[in-house]
């Protein structure tokens, strides 16, 4: 996919040398499309850094009104009750580092196992030879079809009668097994791997185990790295589900949190500041993650969605 | 495919070599290959195969099961036949709720669809920018969450920036999303901020695979920019186009987090989509059969979309033969 970007890069070529109207408007038109997509990120930035009372007092101030960090501090729950209600904020107590760890231990689990053992089916039916491969493939495959919304609520009576509602276990299980999506999207890859390293390694006296772990499962590297992102990221931002099964601070991930610290709204209306600081805890890994591996990422996209 | 369909020719002369020089060390492994690898894949499939049937195969069957049950989670399911359905066809609330999803999906799909081809078209006429296409990928990092509690502070209608711009020009200020005609296409049009990004780089990966000669020639005739979007960009990409719409249409069907987060349903169930309705009757009213019925409702609803969609699209053709 990377070789796809590379060439491409090459030879096309901008339109034209010299700007002509058509192209001006084009790049306003671009750069209206930037603006439009990074403001808000902007607008999260100034309203945590700025005060409640001074939101309420000069909101269209493009800079943070009234510079502060009490925002995050109510966030992170560094202010006691008193100081918070005094600030604007609900005075509940919401910690988000926990939430954080939480997070960050469920969309960890989820994409390492997901990804490892949705792997090892993909190399079973891309490279094995065995009886029923391809109907087991087309069950998988049907499995693609089925909404996510369907599967939810049988999901949770299932759940409930593991007895792990509310655990982080409860909301990891589903998906980390596999999806239908990830097997298939390793499948296409494992396929593309000429035999021809395959059998090399046989000869060298390599099992067939030991050819999946240690030849083609490095050179899937990149697709395994863009998808373990995506997945990181979808597992991160999933909202319903964790809102399903998790009741309490032990389970609660940070999109479930944000949206108890938006419901909470204290007398004096609604903790814009405390609330933007939280979001901006929430979304900030997200952003790191593909700061570090957009290039990539961005290469590999097309060959994601596009089955 | 064409790999999987080669493989057992080259296999042949493999398994030749094994058998002329055995190795003692791999020779169980070899000899295991000679019949197939069935229990090594089957170690393989194991845990997908365990994911696969807990919590994908058997949770679809109960969930058409359940609908056809009374179940509040607390006393074991009852069947009732089509109790639940009978009464989903006389809810007007699934009525509306219906009706109200699908203002939100021709909305969505509408606008971003149309934003999507035009920044796609932007990104491979324009520039080569990676940059450019990680900022336009960024708001696909936020959780719908996120998006939707940013889009009601910047639209709030008393300190929100977007409603200060709109005084300060004279306007009147516009309550997005406490008001009944505003609520849906604005949750829309969040979710369009959210994922047009994303749908517009899947776009561009098509655009990519049209042979950038088919322009270099177009443009030696003289043909304008409009023209080649016409005659070489959309027929070319339609294909891509097409399976896009599909995957866009059914994630959109099913939009929950935005509007669990800013209007809950309100203002008067105007942005009251079936996915929150469902989650409402299972969750607020322990209708969890009932649930399920609709949940079955909307996955029928969304077959015959796809279907549809696939059959008018022809989504496996380009228009140039």
């Amino acid at each position: 996919m990377a070789a796809v970007t590379t060439t491409t890069t090459t030879h096309v070529r901008p339109l034209r040398r010299r700007p002509s109207p058509g192209r001006i408007v084009a790049w306003a038109a671009m750069g209206a499309i930037a603006l439009i997509t990074l403001l808000p990120f902007y607008w999260i930035l100034r309203t945590a850094l700025s005060s409640n009372a001074g939101l309420a007092a000069d909101p269209g101030n493009p800079l943070p009104v009234d510079l502060t960090g009490s925002g995050f501090a109510r966030a992170l729950g560094l202010q006691s009750t008193k100081e918070a209600i005094a600030e604007g904020g609900a005075g509940g107590g919401l910690v988000f580092w926990h939430y954080l760890l939480n997070s960050v231990i469920v969309s960890t689990l989820v994409t390492v196992c997901q990804i490892f053992f949705s792997a090892m089916a993909a190399y079973a039916f891309a490279r094995l030879r065995w009886r029923g491969r391809d109907k087991v493939f087309g069950l998988f495959l049907a499995g693609l079809m089925v909404p996510a919304i369907f599967t939810l609520l049988p999901n949770f009576v299932l759940i409930k009668q593991l007895g792990l509602v509310d655990t982080l276990l409860g909301i990891s299980l589903p998906t980390m097994f596999m999806t239908p999506f990830a097997v298939f999207f390793l499948r296409q890859f494992f396929m593309n791997v000429p035999r021809e390293v395959e059998e090399a390694a046989l000869l060298d006296g390599a099992g067939k185990i030991r050819i999946f772990y240690r030849v083609l499962l490095p050179m899937a590297s990149t697709p395994v790295l863009t998808l373990a992102v995506l997945t990181y990221i979808t597992s991160w931002n999933d909202y319903f589900w964790p809102l399903m099964v998790s009741y309490s601070d032990s389970s609660r991930v940070l999109t479930v949190a944000l949206a108890v610290f938006r419901a909470q709204v204290p007398q004096s209306g609604v903790d814009w500041s405390g609330l933007m600081a939280a979001t901006l805890i929430a979304a900030l890994p997200m952003l790191v993650l593909f700061g570090v591996f957009a290039r990539r990422i961005v290469g590999t996209i097309s060959f994601t969605g596009i089955k | 495919m064409t790999v999987a369909s080669s493989s057992p020719p080259s296999r042949l002369p493999l398994r030749g070599a094994e058998g002329a020089q055995p190795k003692p060390k791999t020779h169980r492994i070899r000899a295991g290959a000679e019949h197939g690898d069935g229990p090594l894949a089957a170690l393989f499939v194991a845990p997908a195969m365990l994911g696969f049937l807990v919590f994908l195969l058997w949770p679809t069957l109960r969930g058409v099961y359940l609908s056809f049950t009374r179940f509040n989670l607390l006393t074991p399911a009852k069947w009732v036949g089509l109790d639940n359905y009978v009464r989903m066809v006389h809810d007007p609330i699934f009525w509306d709720s219906l009706k109200v999803t699908v203002e939100y999906v021709l909305i969505n799909i509408g606008v971003q669809t149309v934003s999507a081809l035009a920044i796609a078209v932007l990104l491979q006429r324009l520039t080569q920018s990676a940059v450019l296409r990680g900022i336009v990928l960024t708001p696909y990092l936020m959780s719908n969450v996120v998006a939707g509690i940013v889009w009601l502070w910047i639209l709030d209608t008393q300190l929100g920036i977007g409603n200060e711009i709109i005084g300060a020009l004279g306007f009147d200020r516009i309550p997005f999303l406490a008001d009944e005609t505003w609520a849906i296409p604005t949750i829309a049009l969040i979710n369009v901020w959210r994922h047009v990004g994303y749908t517009a780089l899947l776009l561009f990966a098509g655009l990519q695979a049209i042979p950038n000669d088919m322009y270099e020639a177009a443009k030696v005739d003289g043909a304008s920019e409009r023209r080649m979007f016409l005659r070489i960009t959309m027929p070319l990409l339609r294909p891509v186009l097409a399976v896009v719409l599909i995957m866009t249409v059914i994630g959109s069907f099913q939009v929950f987090d935005t509007v669990a987060v800013t209007t809950q349903g309100g203002p008067a169930n105007a942005t009251n989509v079936l996915q929150y309705y469902i989650y409402g009757s299972a969750f607020g009213r322990f209708q969890f059969g009932y649930a399920s019925a609709m949940s079955v409702a909307l996955l029928v609803v969304l077959s015959a979309i796809t279907f549809v969609q696939y059959r008018i699209t022809r989504a496996g053709q380009t228009d140039l033969g």
